[in-house]
């Protein structure tokens, strides 16, 4: 055990197996399905509360996602998200695993070396990635792990598009020069 | 206007969980960008070796529990159209920001700084996503809504008639797929070359 906290990388199927007895975890002892993109929302709101109250208290889907009876901005899974950050940094301080990375390199590889082209992408990224997410209601782990291990129709139909998507848009993105990268 | 959850276990216990659930997608290097869209580019094969197996473990754990003692489920409805159209949308800000929501905010724990302003996107997209939902829940998510519905109650079949084929496929999955068991997964680097 001790050996295994040493090695900074461990092997997907350990992890995989590790996130699916976390959901036995989370479903048999605490009522809850791993989930992370709802949060985002929560947080969004409560940014533009600052600006504009009233018009997130009218606003249906915060009213439904944070605002309404038994719904609450800081909850379970708002704890789990910057439980998620505080996680990957420890490991990453017991690994020595820290990267601090501003331009990949299969993206320089295809776009070049631009900080600048590189945070608006990432930015533009973002927006698509959270947009769908609530659209599909649900991400990667609300969907993707949590849906698909419960069956889900709604969960696989999202597995299959964006999996499918994700790989036509990457190989368009990137194409020959960051496939080649990749592979380096 | 925001409230807090009066029950301090629940966020303590959402806390850990979020710990344990960080922990574990940076030790399998998820949280990188070369990981998942090297995944997307069909030559690093990390994170369909991640879910998988966390799908299948996760799926007998919690259908067992679920039978032997009421361990309620937690689906999420059906909107067949919103769920492929979002998941699309979904797809392509996966490949083009590198990150998905859980692995991006890893990644901003674990040092990368592309992914903050992958996480302003974020914010940003979940905004407008919520300014477009009236018009989306009246045209876009009531086409195609089954409800929360799943393979076993769509079809009357045992869930284990899908589980149990799902761990052969995941068996004959891993099998195939190139690269390495684990560790510097780079598959197919040597195997098959890339295509000059």
């Amino acid at each position: 055990m001790v050996h295994l906290l040493r090695r900074s990388r461990w092997s997907p199927y350990i992890v995989g197996a590790g996130i699916g007895v976390l959901s036995w975890v989370t479903f048999g002892l605490m009522h809850k399905a791993l989930g992370t993109s709802t949060s985002l929302v929560s947080m969004a709101g409560a940014i533009e509360s600052l600006a504009a109250p009233e018009h997130v208290r009218d606003n249906a889907y915060y009213a439904k996602t944070m605002l309404a009876e038994g719904k609450y901005f800081l909850d379970w899974q708002m704890m789990l998200v910057i439980g998620l950050v505080l996680g990957a940094t420890l490991s990453a301080w017991l690994g020595r695993s820290f990267k601090v990375e501003h331009v990949p390199d299969i993206w320089a590889a295809r776009f070049g070396p631009s900080k600048a082209l590189r945070y608006a992408a990432a930015f533009v990224g973002g927006v698509m990635l959270l947009f769908g997410a609530r659209l599909a209601d649900g991400c990667t782990s609300g969907h993707a792990i949590s849906g698909s291990l419960q069956l889900a129709v709604s969960s696989w139909v999202f597995f299959a598009c964006f999996f499918a998507a994700g790989i036509a848009a990457a190989l368009l993105i990137y194409g020959k020069a960051g496939r080649r990268r990749a592979q380096s | 206007m925001l409230k807090a959850d009066p029950n301090i276990l629940t966020l303590v216990y959402g806390l850990l969980t979020g710990v344990v659930f960080g922990f574990l997608l940076q030790r399998a290097r998820v949280t990188r960008f070369s990981t998942i869209v090297g995944q997307l580019l069909w030559v690093d094969h990390t994170v369909l070796r991640t879910m998988f197996t966390a799908v299948v473990v996760g799926s007998v754990g919690v259908y067992a529990m679920h039978q032997l003692w009421d361990v309620p489920l937690h689906i999420k409805s059906a909107t067949l159209l919103a769920n492929a159209v979002g998941g699309v949308i979904f797809g392509v800000g996966m490949a083009v920001l590198g990150y998905c929501p859980g692995t991006g905010l890893g990644a901003i724990g674990e040092g990368s700084r592309h992914a903050i302003f992958g996480f302003v996107g974020m914010l940003v997209g979940a905004g407008l996503y919520a300014e477009a939902f009236p018009w989306l829940s009246a045209h876009v998510l009531p086409v195609g809504d089954l409800g929360k519905v799943t393979l076993s109650s769509e079809t009357g079949l045992s869930p284990w008639v899908f589980i149990v084929p799902l761990i052969g496929i995941a068996l004959i999955v891993f099998a195939i797929l190139p690269g390495r068991r684990g560790g510097q997964d780079r598959g197919g680097a040597v195997r098959t070359p890339a295509p000059a």
